[in-house]
């Protein structure tokens, strides 16, 4: 392992009580959100992770309890490492920081991850949807979100549903 | 040629106004492009030299709703595209029609959940279906042709 890495490993687990897990040579830490403002801050002026590549979220229901994590992808230019943070996200309307203040290109990745998951951002200047239309209701990204299935039409059942199929007008 | 013969010496040619109109409106049917996904990909290949659509009097695929008779919808509808399309079918001037190319505008293809429209004919009458995922060129052109069968037994009374 880097010995920045480890650094980093050691310091995340002193100041923040983080989980420390390694995958494939990439290292990654399990923080609690009320740290993850402090602890990208330390990343990006204390430890050069110049660019935050990718912020995403997995929905672990009903399997797990937290159900989401979000996961954070640091990366620096400069030593050329990649480093991970996740964040377990609790409960029914789960709610975190956002990053926008420290890496600007978090508002796009939080946009979609309320739009898909329904996290909230408390402190992004423009949480809108981004993918969904903009009168959309839900979070299709979630577990729970019915996948709107439709019944597909053969020719024994073709007449009952084609009596109930909406067909445009001129 | 021999079309002197018929003529006579008097330059002059009688047909049904039905059959001349709507001959002339399968010669010059411009279709507007409406790429949505990788049927986007069959219908360029339909209109490039190897298949060349223009032999059939589809010169230019426009990009203005305004300027074209024939809607190709070719692709996935996102319910997010969905009232962007209607705005555009709005847009063309009539007379129009509507080709739904491959299974995913036809009836949702694989796609069968909350994202995409299942079937484009939910938001624009679709005059031709053509099947397949994608069709091949050969396909659609047997589908404009069709539609060009369709056009000719098109009725005065119905023009309105």
């Amino acid at each position: 392992m880097n010995d920045l890495i480890q650094t980093i490993l050691t310091e995340f687990q002193k100041r923040f009580g983080a989980d420390v897990y390694e995958f494939r040579d990439e290292s990654s830490a399990i923080i609690s959100f009320e740290n993850i403002l402090p602890a990208a801050r330390a990343l990006r002026d204390e430890f050069a992770f110049n660019l935050l590549t990718e912020e995403t979220a997995v929905d672990y229901w009903p399997k797990q309890e937290p159900r989401f994590h979000v996961v954070y992808r640091f990366r620096s230019l400069d030593h050329n490492l990649i480093f991970g943070v996740r964040v377990p996200l609790n409960g029914n309307a789960p709610s975190m920081p956002s990053l926008v203040d420290v890496y600007a290109n978090a508002n796009w990745f939080e946009r979609e991850l309320w739009d898909m998951f329904g996290i909230r951002f408390e402190g992004h200047p423009d949480l809108r949807r981004l993918i969904m239309p903009h009168d959309w209701e839900g979070h299709p990204q979630r577990k729970d979100y019915p996948l709107g299935y439709e019944e597909v039409q053969f020719t024994f059942n073709f007449d009952e549903i084609d009596l109930r199929k909406p067909y445009a007008q001129e | 040629m021999g079309i002197e013969q018929k003529l006579g010496n008097m330059g002059i040619v009688t047909h049904k106004l039905e059959d001349v109109v709507n001959w002339s409106r399968t010669r010059a049917m411009w279709p507007m492009l409406f790429g949505l996904a990788c049927c986007a990909i069959e219908m360029m290949s339909a209109q490039a030299a190897h298949y060349d659509m223009s032999r059939f009097g589809m010169e230019l695929m426009r990009a203005s709703p305004r300027q074209s008779d024939l809607m190709i919808v070719a692709g996935r509808v996102s319910r997010k595209m969905a009232p962007i399309l209607r705005r555009l079918y709005d847009q063309m001037p009539d007379p129009k029609w509507v080709i739904s190319m491959g299974d995913c505008a036809s009836c949702g293809g694989v796609f069968n959940n909350y994202a995409i429209v299942q079937g484009v004919d939910e938001i624009v009458p679709v005059d031709i279906y053509v099947a397949g995922c994608p069709p091949r060129p050969e396909a659609l052109i047997h589908g404009i042709l069709s539609l060009y069968e369709k056009v000719k037994g098109e009725k005065f009374k119905d023009w309105a």
